[in-house]
């Protein structure tokens, strides 16, 4: 339907806005690079570490947003997936050693090579999965990953060699090509001194960087036009062709992988493994995020996942100067309660004002003041309908 | 032997319970296909009301005002925001109900805090004995009460008109809307009932033995979920036979713990989800559940 305004378009604007943005683009991203690596000389711990929280964040959001944007598979289970890699990481970096209570188990592997099984691992546990993945769809497979949640708190909290059960356990901090991402040994730069965070900080952004080129390729190329048909139509992707089951366990492995990567960015950044933090309501938190920075779009889910991970944060932060808000444990509405409830009404707003979430209302002003002739915001996620009366689907219809 | 009869006879009546919240899902999934994640919420909101209201106005006016309640609340949900969310998928629907959820679940546990909130309920902590087997009291009345409900429900789907117009607009809704149903008045009852069932189902979940109402009984509410999926989410059947499985088996596991315990402790809070795994892996749509056909 919106292809309608992309030819009303006439040639010579179109390749006016296409010129200004060949030249804007550019700049822009030099901007956000030069700023993204200013950050950590100028800003200090706190800041840094919601930074990384968001990163990590964001890796988990592009991932869920495969398979819940992309391909329209719901997922409550993300955390599960998260668990696994954090603590895979820790089991093989970690020594095994013989505490007062227990003894944990580890591997002592190298640590680079540890990050990668764990992620590794958190594919193959999705893999494990694929059998329901791979045949529910939409919603019900959403009831059915809540089974991953219970499951793996039950694990965490049972398997006491791997996982130091409720008390969790200590992260080693990773080496990689010589450096340590710890606060030991000291380092200075510029006479800023780089602890832990100001180190993970730039590798944080390597590593989003790389999972959202990943994904835009995924997206981009024959597999996310496949994806797309599945969430559109799946008999239509049948009858093209494209094996449906395989596709829907392979994006819900890829997404669990993504989990798994943003697990141990998060084990990173913690420096602790605890059990409690992997409930159903991390996995809410995911899916508030791909909500709120709009379904299907990676710049979305990057969007939400700031959104989301730093508004707990900011409120703690600044809850003295702000109304409403009472310190922890005063009775009134703590930061991180008014920060859940601020972030789930922002997910029913979305959807009933801002169909395409953030992301779609970023591209709808770049779109130049909501001109009919620029470039239509079009919401690549889960098909928002722009007409009064939605286009029925096999979905709506039985 | 009595142990596990007292274990069976405990297992179905709280399964009859997870049959109430389970029953309400399938009964909103029907009418209007979205899968109600705030269902847990609307429980809680049910219960909190009670347990707020009985010391004011004592036990049964609270259960009435507190099922009424609910029942608005279901209602207002549709009426406020499904209703109005322009959407083509009904994933998406899913995932509103979820932000709804989590307002609802953020606000109401921060009200009862670190409270457990009694539900002053006449059944107390007596028991009865049947034989060598003891039961709780509240257990009795919850198994005759769910089952009162249910058959209610299921003769109100079978020979009243809103049950027509309910059943008609699940099986195709565009040919119901032409002969003249009112698909928001139908979708409307059909969050409505939900939610009475819904609150009907918080008072039993919280009445001994359980200690009461505190900030976990959501996650108490959360276990009807693989009991609506595992019974097929568009049968109302499937909740009755769902609910009962689910409660059997977390009321077996959990009693016999110590002899299951290499599968670790807490396995009977597990062990619902395990079996909806099995199920599903099994049947994909669920026991009961149609397996969807399209013409092309």
């Amino acid at each position: 339907m919106s292809d309608l305004h992309e030819t009303a378009a006439t040639g010579t604007e179109a390749r006016a806005v296409a010129v200004r943005r060949r030249l804007t683009r550019p700049l822009i991203w030099v901007a956000a690079a030069a700023l993204a690596i200013a950050v950590p000389f100028y800003l200090e711990g706190f800041w840094l570490q919601t930074g990384l929280f968001a990163m990590s964040a964001a890796v988990g959001a592009i991932g869920i947003n495969l398979l819940t944007g992309s391909t329209g598979q719901l997922s409550m289970g993300h955390a599960f997936f998260l668990a696994i890699g954090a603590y895979a990481y820790v089991y093989f970096s970690a020594d095994p050693e013989q505490g007062a209570r227990q003894a944990l188990g580890g591997l002592g592997l190298p640590t680079p090579l540890a990050a990668v099984l764990a992620v590794l691992t958190a594919g193959v546990a999705g893999g494990l999965f694929s059998p329901i993945a791979g045949r529910l769809k939409g919603a019900y497979l959403g009831i059915a990953t809540l089974a991953l949640i219970f499951l793996g708190q039950h694990l965490l909290f049972n398997a006491t060699a791997v996982t130091g059960g409720y008390n969790g356990r200590a992260v080693p901090p990773l080496h990689l090509f010589g450096l340590t991402f710890a606060d030991t040994p000291a380092l200075v730069v510029m006479d800023v001194p780089f602890g832990a965070l100001e180190r993970l900080w730039f590798l944080g952004l390597l590593l989003v960087l790389g999972a959202a080129a990943f994904a835009r390729g995924v997206l981009r190329g024959r597999p996310g036009r496949a994806m797309n048909t599945i969430r559109d139509h799946e008999i239509a992707a049948g009858v093209m062709g494209v094996p449906v089951a395989r596709y829907r366990a392979g994006v819900f492995v890829l997404s669990s992988m993504y989990g798994g990567l943003a697990g141990v960015m998060l084990a990173l950044v913690f420096q602790r493994t605890v059990p409690d933090y992997f409930g159903v309501f991390l996995s809410l938190d995911y899916l508030a995020m791909i909500v709120i920075g709009g379904l299907g779009s990676i710049g979305g889910a990057v969007i939400g996942a700031v959104f989301v991970s730093m508004l707990p944060q900011l409120l703690t932060r600044y809850s003295d100067s702000l109304p409403l808000i009472a310190e922890p444990g005063s009775g009134g509405v703590s930061p991180a309660e008014a920060a859940r409830i601020l972030y789930g009404a922002a997910v029913v707003s979305v959807v009933l004002f801002l169909p395409g979430g953030l992301a779609g209302l970023f591209a709808r002003l770049r779109a130049g003041g909501g001109g009919r002739t620029g470039r239509p915001a079009r919401a690549r996620g889960l098909r928002f309908s722009s007409s009064p009366t939605p286009t029925p689907s096999p979905d709506t219809r039985s | 032997m009595i142990t596990f009869l007292e274990l069976l006879v405990n297992g179905i009546s709280i399964g009859a319970v997870y049959a109430l919240i389970a029953l309400g899902f399938v009964v909103i999934f029907k009418a209007t296909e979205v899968v109600n994640f705030a269902h847990a919420s609307l429980l809680l909101a049910g219960g909190y009301l009670v347990a707020r209201l009985q010391p004011l106005t004592g036990f049964w006016a609270a259960l009435v005002i507190g099922v009424a309640a609910a029942a608005v609340v279901g209602a207002a949900i549709e009426f406020l925001i499904i209703r109005r969310a322009n959407v083509a998928s009904h994933s998406v629907l899913a995932i509103v109900t979820i932000g709804v959820d989590i307002v609802l679940t953020t606000e109401l546990t921060r009200q009862i805090g670190t409270e457990i909130l009694a539900l002053g309920d006449p059944w107390g902590d007596s028991v009865v004995h049947l034989g060598e087997v003891t039961v709780a009291e509240t257990r009795i009345v919850a198994l005759f009460t769910a089952a009162a409900l249910i058959t209610l429900f299921l003769l109100a789907f079978k020979y009243t008109g809103w049950g027509i117009a309910m059943r008609a607009t699940a099986e195709d809704s565009e040919t119901a809307a032409l002969m003249g149903i009112r698909l928001g008045r139908v979708s409307l009852s059909a969050w409505a009932v939900a939610g009475a069932l819904a609150a009907v189902a918080a008072v039993f979940l919280c009445v001994f033995p359980t200690p009461g109402l505190d900030r976990g009984t959501s996650l108490a509410a959360i276990k009807a979920f693989p009991a609506a999926i595992l019974g097929g989410l568009d049968s109302t059947t499937g909740a009755l036979v769902g609910g009962l499985i689910v409660g059997v088996t977390e009321a077996l596991m959990t009693g016999y713990q110590n002899q299951l315990a290499f599968l670790g402790r807490g396995i009977g809070d597990v062990a619902p989800f395990l079996v909806m795994v099995v199920i599903l892996l099994l049947r994909p749509a669920g026991l009961f559940g149609i397996r969807e056909t399209a013409r092309v």
